[in-house]
């Protein structure tokens, strides 16, 4: 068994136009920069893939990876919790141009959503939003006394994550708080495509280290100077 | 006279245990974790998968696989964890955590919470502040007494978008701190220099008081 695929190019090619894309990461940490650059070089190559869902805890900062998917017009919808960063003219630009839509969800239930599709749990109930305007049109039950909102999995055509060690089965490791949504997002996607900053022969990852099983992983690519989203935007602004 | 900021802070650091797990939200509340006693060693939480983180790096030492729910570069203490954010929420949703401390823009004798959005206008973010005003075994506010414009934030319903219902458990504000029990204001501890006439006349519902009220004392920070 080998996932590894040549190049980001061939890594990206599951993508098509109207995709579901579950993106990795909480701010910088954990943004797989250079399959998100590959997927907008492909859009300016080709036009295609566009009319995007995207769901990512955030909507881009500065104007690299998501923002720039935004900027580029590839992303019709956001999936998203918190579409603020410190510098989030890409999203709010589109969005108060009414160009993007926005699907808003509190963010401990954007995760647990994405579990709940990697898991098989069509709903699930969460106290989460009860009460709220985030709540409006969802049925609500009581258990023990107390109100909960029934909340809807979450699933992808395709999972685009960045994995610290990569083995060639797609087991994979994460780097400090690198690791927040892949885990989930590499099992609620149909494809779930790694960047990984080494891949390794399967045996290199001891098993009690391992995150994410390969079960959960489809391509798996070599970026050993990836990127930081973060250390990027503050150079640009420095 | 009313306490600043640091010294809000202050004094609700003074009822967090040692060894309590503890999420404080992103901004003002973030100040908290100065003020531990000394003595006393918190386990904090923040909602994109670390426990037990510490201060800031000095700068040029940020590591930013190393950041905090705000994005700020953050270190590790011994005995950190990582976790994916299922976990994480979790933690917080699964009551692990024993308190939560929140900055409001409006909070109600009921418990009910505002803090997440100032109506329709813009584009709206909620990140986890929904998420953290349930299962923490305490979830506590810290807040200037009154707005800007000096109206009250305490008050008897909310009239801004809400973050959760009768969540809240404890306050901190500037001038005193006042517990909700069955829905109502219970004022605990004042700044001497007020009175009571004078407090309730800046909040908008109606403070209980029920034995003695304490002497908010807090040091110059």
């Amino acid at each position: 068994m080998d996932k590894t695929v040549a190049d980001l190019a061939d890594a990206i090619a599951v993508v098509e136009d109207g995709a579901t894309v579950m993106i990795g990461g909480f701010g910088g940490a954990g943004a797989p920069i250079e399959l998100i650059h590959a997927l907008i070089d492909r859009f300016r190559a080709t036009g295609s893939p566009g009319r995007l869902t995207v769901i990512n805890n955030n909507a881009g900062n500065g104007r690299i990876g998501i923002a720039a998917m935004i900027d580029e017009g590839m992303v019709a919808k956001m999936v998203c919790s918190f579409p603020r960063s410190s510098d989030p003219r890409a999203f709010t630009e589109k969005y108060l141009a009414g160009e993007i839509e926005l699907e808003l969800v509190p963010q401990g239930t954007l995760a647990e959503r994405i579990r709940a599709g990697g898991a098989g749990i069509p709903a699930f109930y969460t106290p989460t939003s009860y009460g709220t305007e985030l709540a409006a049109g969802k049925p609500v039950a009581e258990f023990e006394g107390r109100s909960y909102v029934q909340e809807r999995w979450l699933k992808a055509d395709v999972a685009l994550i960045k994995a610290e060690l990569a083995d060639r089965h797609g087991n994979l490791t994460y780097r400090k708080a690198a690791r927040n949504f892949s885990p989930l997002m590499a099992m609620a996607a149909r494809t779930t495509v790694v960047q990984a900053h080494a891949i390794v022969e399967p045996g290199a990852i001891d098993p009690e280290q391992v995150v994410t099983p390969g079960i959960f992983v489809d391509r798996v690519v070599e970026v050993g100077d990836a990127a930081q989203e973060e250390a990027l935007i503050r150079q640009e602004y420095a | 006279m009313k306490l600043t900021n640091a010294q809000i802070a202050w004094r609700a650091a003074q009822d967090i245990e040692d060894g309590a797990y503890v999420n404080l939200g992103i901004g003002f509340p973030e100040m908290v974790a100065q003020f531990q006693p000394s003595g006393r060693a918190a386990i904090f939480h923040t909602e994109n998968g670390i426990l037990n983180f510490g201060e800031a790096p000095a700068a040029g030492d940020e590591d930013w696989d190393l950041i905090n729910a705000g994005k700020k570069a953050v270190t590790l203490k011994p005995g950190a964890a990582f976790f994916h954010h299922a976990d994480s929420f979790a933690m917080v949703r699964g009551g692990h955590l024993d308190v939560a401390i929140l900055g409001a823009y409006e909070v109600a004798e009921t418990g009910d919470l505002a803090n997440w959005s100032t109506g329709p206008k813009g584009v709206p973010a909620v990140g986890g502040a929904m998420d953290l005003v349930h299962g923490a075994k305490r979830v506590a506010v810290i807040t200037d007494h009154v707005t800007k414009d000096g109206k009250p934030k305490l008050v008897k319903r909310c009239s801004l978008p809400l973050t959760g219902v009768g969540c809240v458990t404890r306050i901190y504000t500037s001038l005193a701190v006042i517990d909700i029990v069955n829905s109502r204001f219970v004022l605990r501890e004042k700044l001497p220099t007020l009175s009571l006439d004078e407090l309730q006349a800046l909040t908008g519902a109606e403070l209980l008081v029920e034995g003695e009220i304490i002497n908010l004392n807090v040091p110059e920070i």
